[in-house]
């Protein structure tokens, strides 16, 4: 069974995203890095990217998949996770914490609330 | 039932038993009635291998080509092939495998490839190659397309001075309508024009692709190429003879981004132009940004060394509609032959067969300027291929050639009508060249 | 383990020898002279023999065994062929020589093109595209020019069911075209309503597999080819499947207006390793004038080679195809003539039928419905919960002596096993593979490391590929050599 903690909503396409100050943080679920197998590579956006609910904004490689990840909420980029460039083992080793993607500031905060809670992302899921 | 069936009716009808069905017809409920070939394919009946034999000798008889003193370059070259290229190729764990997905039981396919990348990494001065394309002038489109995703511009700058096949193959390419691409004119030495590449150059692109020796067999200045295009953030990308660069400076020391190129040189038969292969190198920096297949080193459980593709998430079967290029099937048996003979020939011998091919044309051309009438058309260095300027029809010549037993060198039109551009490769004697020459000029004293 | 060639080498040896310079020197200018060594290793020819022989013995090859992978059509690959493309006068002639000097090549070209239009349905062929990749690429450009042609230039979407093999989208990328996926029904047939409603004023061609990938027949394929050529679309097959339908069902009579055929699948021109092969494209009347250069026309002054057409899309490649490839087809074809052909079909169905119901109590079959064509997808679904990959199915067939099926595609199916037999493998191999699937599958239940260890039986262990992309090594490191 995946890890799918309560203090953080998700997306269909297995991004979590935490509310912090002033920004949201966003991440790949344990249930989409198990799945992905060892991430080898990071493709991120750069700070100040405008986002788009629904853009692809960068991809992530294993040795035999490749998926792109998605902006959950609109806003722009406010910070990208560097330590993924020398270790993006990360994302599969801890990835509700060192193993975040980036953060966006959003425009809109209510679109926030309609994202998935932990219960319906885990029937998403299937478990 | 044919030789290649060994399941006759007798197997046929015990295994139609075992899936439950009574008759062959009874599998073919899925395809609706109406589409059903109705009668058998209109086709020659079948032919014995001696019917076969017989048929292909007569085909070959009515190849007098194949007959004919060849001194015709312009993208194929006539090389000694050594014969035990062949015995490789035709060993059944090379000729019959498929691609080496299943790594653990293609370990001769995949340290081959490793050997191959090396070899082609080092003779064109860069850190690391492919496992091959599909010909000199797809790879030159295929480069071009790398530097269009590494760029992320949209605008490439072709030397007027690249083979016209290969420009058109760019085109066909980069046909899609999202792509510019701008000729940069030859000079009156048959060189690329610099500055005007440096005007075409403003306002930012994505390359700029020049052939080294050119289509001319004039050797273009490369770093001073590479330096205006990393000026305007441009990749610079060289299409190289891998026999001339035996002799000339390695494209990759000189500031060249991307090196791609004709293979069939090197051990690979001319085949009336396929199959051929294409190679591609690239620095450390962009090899990420490379199509096609690429082959790793890595372990095993015990910790022995082993070879596997590696870097798969950019090819078609995994990123689908992303990849770097659709490109799947490759030319590995040709790239098989490219690296025995590499290993054949050795640093020593490949350097000796860049040499002969240096001197061999250059005697050739020098002896044809001493013919009446017959003038250079480019006046500056030159590599494996020249022109020339005959007073008479570069056509009608190498028509009268053809009788006389030569092929002789390519019609170039573009240059005026008696332009011929000639090349000779090792395996031409010095008395195959004179009595060349000497024809040459018979038929020019006749016609003038 | 075998060392590498450079390892072997030392200065002075040579492997080939070469004639003596018997022309005078002319002098390299320094400016332009190569300043290092390259690096090529320097052995005789017995020590390269050696060496690639070595190689070779740890390569599985269809002359050796069993090879199962679903849509690559592993099929023998007559002898004969060899030798018939390495006739000299065949083998030994410049792309650019006069067409009055090649009557022979060009008429084998040009023959073949006739063959391959009867057994397709259709009436042009451009023998240029190298490889089944490059001939979807001109198909797609055929049919882009086409709509342009007919001022419909705005049409930039290609339909393609979400089981499609990886080139399909990847070639649409190339092409300039955006890949619109259509819904696999749960036979793994296209969903005909989903195409319906995806099909319409921008669709400028259908991409399909027919049998799919799957390998099951489109059985609505009439109902489909029309909706797209209502819509104003053309329809493309990937001929990658062609060994089903051989003398039996033609794509030019099922809608279809252009296809490719791979000629290293279904006529039998050896692999080697990953290519050459050649990616021959048959299309209508009405796509001919698009066709790539270089087409071969009878004309009463014989054999005639059309380097540039009018309207072509353009050129593919430098010269006029992988000819020597195009040989071996023609060969084969003139081998087996119409009945032979029909029953390479035949018999390469009922060796997948046989074999899907030999297995079915062992591994799923979940797209089953009724019969299969030429291959089958299994599933490794129900294993995999026990802890056995497909992989690991895949790595244990290895110690068993055979090549593994086709793996983890279509993507539509968990843990996918492809698995295509041909028909020139016989009962008695068909069996043994079996045999082994079975053995193996008991494996699973009973000892599962024996799966998930493998392989152990071949010349390297399980290889760490992971390892590989993390600490990439793709050239031999250079020595620092005086």
């Amino acid at each position: 069974m995946s890890n799918i903690p309560e203090n953080v909503r998700y997306t269909e396409t297995h991004e979590w995203v935490r509310k912090d100050e002033g920004k949201y943080t966003i991440g790949l679920t344990d249930y989409a890095q198990h799945e992905m197998g060892e991430i080898v590579m990071a493709e991120l956006p750069e700070v100040g990217t405008e986002a788009t609910k629904g853009d692809s904004m960068g991809g992530l490689e294993a040795v035999k998949t490749a998926e792109d990840f998605y902006a959950p909420l609109d806003g722009e980029v406010a910070a990208v996770n560097e330590e993924l460039e020398s270790n993006p083992a990360l994302i599969n080793e801890d990835p509700f914490a060192g193993g975040w993607l980036y953060a966006i500031k959003a425009s809109d905060d209510s679109q926030f609330d309609g994202l998935l809670t932990a219960e319906e992302y885990k029937t998403h899921i299937g478990e | 039932m044919s030789i290649f069936v060994p399941n006759g009716k007798a197997q046929q009808e015990q295994m139609l038993d075992v899936i439950g069905v009574g008759k062959f017809e009874d599998l073919l409920t899925p395809i609706p009635e109406s589409v059903h070939l109705k009668g058998e394919l209109d086709l020659p009946s079948p032919a014995s291998e001696l019917e076969l034999l017989k048929e292909f000798k007569g085909f070959a008889a009515q190849n007098s080509s194949s007959n004919l003193v060849c001194f015709r370059g312009a993208g194929a070259y006539d090389h000694y092939i050594p014969s035990a290229i062949d015995n490789i190729l035709t060993r059944s764990e090379f000729l019959t495998a498929y691609t080496p997905y299943q790594a653990e039981v293609s370990q001769g396919t995949l340290q081959s490839i490793f050997e191959y990348q090396t070899m082609i990494a080092r003779l064109t001065g860069c850190d690391a190659a492919n496992a091959c394309m599909y010909d000199g002038s797809s790879a030159v489109a295929e480069a071009a397309l790398m530097a269009i995703r590494a760029t992320r511009k949209k605008r490439i700058l072709v030397s007027g001075a690249l083979n016209p096949r290969t420009i058109d193959v760019i085109h066909t390419y980069m046909g899609n309508g999202d792509f510019e691409i701008n000729e940069v004119p030859f000079g009156t030495d048959g060189l690329i024009d610099l500055e005007a590449a440096d005007q075409l150059a403003e306002g930012g692109v994505a390359a700029l692709v020049l052939q080294y020796p050119n289509y001319f067999g004039s050797i273009e200045n490369v770093q001073a190429a590479a330096d205006l295009i990393h000026r305007h953030k441009g990749l610079l990308v060289v299409a190289a003879d891998p026999v001339a660069l035996g002799v000339i400076e390695a494209p990759g020391r000189l500031g060249a981004d991307v090196v791609v190129g004709e293979g069939q040189p090197m051990g690979v038969a001319m085949s009336y132009g396929g199959p051929y292969v294409g190679f591609m190198a690239t620095n450390a920096r962009l090899l990420r940004k490379m199509p096609g297949r690429i082959v790793g080193r890595t372990e095993d459980r015990a910790g022995n060394t082993g070879y596997v593709l590696t870097l798969q998430t950019r090819e078609q079967h995994i990123k689908r509609a992303k990849a770097t290029s659709n490109i799947c099937s490759n030319q590995a048996l040709m790239a098989l032959a490219n690296v025995i003979y590499l290993t054949l020939t050795g640093e020593t011998g490949f350097t000796e067969v860049a040499k002969q091919c240096w001197h061999k044309s250059h005697y050739l051309h020098d002896r044809l300027l001493e013919t009446n009438g017959v003038t250079d058309v480019f006046d500056v260095p030159f590599c494996r291929e020249f022109v020339v300027n005959l007073p008479v029809s570069a056509e009608d010549t190498a028509s009268a050639m053809k009788e006389k037993g030569y092929l002789a060198g390519l019609p170039m039109p573009c240059l005026g009508d008696g332009a011929m551009m000639l090349t000779a490769t090792e395996k031409r004697t010095r008395e195959e060249i004179d009595g060349f020459v000497e024809a040459l000029d018979q038929y020019i004293r006749g016609a003038v | 383990m075998e060392k590498t060639i450079f390892q072997y080498s030392s200065p002075g040896r040579i492997g080939v020898a070469l004639p003596v310079l018997d022309v005078p020197e002319t002098a390299i200018p320094e400016q332009f002279r190569r300043k290092e060594f390259i690096g090529l290793p320097e052995v005789t020819e017995g020590q390269a023999m050696r060496h690639f022989v070595r190689l070779s013995t740890m390569n599985f090859s269809i002359e050796q065994g069993f090879y199962p992978l679903g849509s690559c059509t592993m099929k023998y690959n007559p002898r004969l062929h060899e030798f018939l493309a390495r006739i000299d006068g065949l083998a030994a002639v410049h792309p650019l020589s006069d067409d009055s000097t090649v009557q022979g090549t060009l008429e084998i070209m040009y023959k073949l093109g006739e063959l391959l239009c009867e057994i397709t349905g259709f009436k042009a062929t451009t023998l240029q595209p190298a490889a089944g990749a490059q001939g979807e690429f001109a198909g797609l450009m055929l049919i882009k020019k086409w709509q342009d042609e007919r001022g419909q230039g705005h049409r930039n979407e290609v339909l393609m069911p979400d089981s499609a093999h990886g080139t399909n989208p990847a070639t649409s990328t190339l092409a300039g075209l955006k890949v619109i996926s259509v819904k696999s029904d749960k036979h793994g047939r296209v969903d005909v309503e989903d195409l319906r409603s995806k099909a319409g004023e921008n669709t400028c061609a259908f991409m399909l597999t027919n049998p799919n990938t799957l390998g099951i027949f489109e059985s609505s394929i009439e109902e489909i080819t029309k909706i797209i050529h209502d819509a104003g679309g053309l329809n493309y097959m990937d001929g990658a499947n062609m060994n089903a339908l051989l003398g039996i069902v033609r794509p030019g009579d099922m809608g279809f207006d252009v296809c490719h055929l791979n000629l290293h699948k279904t006529f039998s021109t050896p692999h080697g390793g990953g290519g050459p092969g050649s990616g021959a494209v048959c299309c209508t009347e009405l796509l001919r004038q698009f066709l790539p250069a270089s087409t071969v026309e009878k004309t009463e002054e014989g054999y005639k080679l059309r380097d540039r057409m009018g309207k072509s899309i353009g050129r593919l490649l430098a010269f006029h195809g992988n000819v020597g490839v195009l040989y071996r087809a023609y060969a084969y074809i003139r081998t087996l003539g119409p009945k032979g052909l029909r029953e390479v079909s035949e018999v390469a169905l009922i060796n997948a039928n046989y074999m899907k119901a030999r297995l079915k109590p062992y591994y799923e079959v979940p797209n089953d419905d009724g019969p299969c064509m030429h291959e089958f997808v299994a599933s490794g679904a129900e294993m995999a919960k026990k802890g056995v990959k497909t992989l690991d199915i895949a790595k244990r067939l290895l110690d068993y002596g055979f090549h593994a099926p086709t793996i983890y595609f279509p993507q539509i199916v968990k843990e996918a096993l492809m698995i295509e037999p041909t028909e020139t493998e016989s009962l008695e191999s068909i069996d043994a593979f079996i045999d082994a699937m079975i053995a193996i599958a008991e494996e699973v239940d009973e000892k599962p490391h024996l799966v998930t260890d493998a392989p152990v039986n071949t010349p390297v262990l399980r290889l760490d590929e992971v390892k590989a992309v993390k600490d990439l090594c793709l050239v031999e490191p250079v020595e620092h050599e005086e």
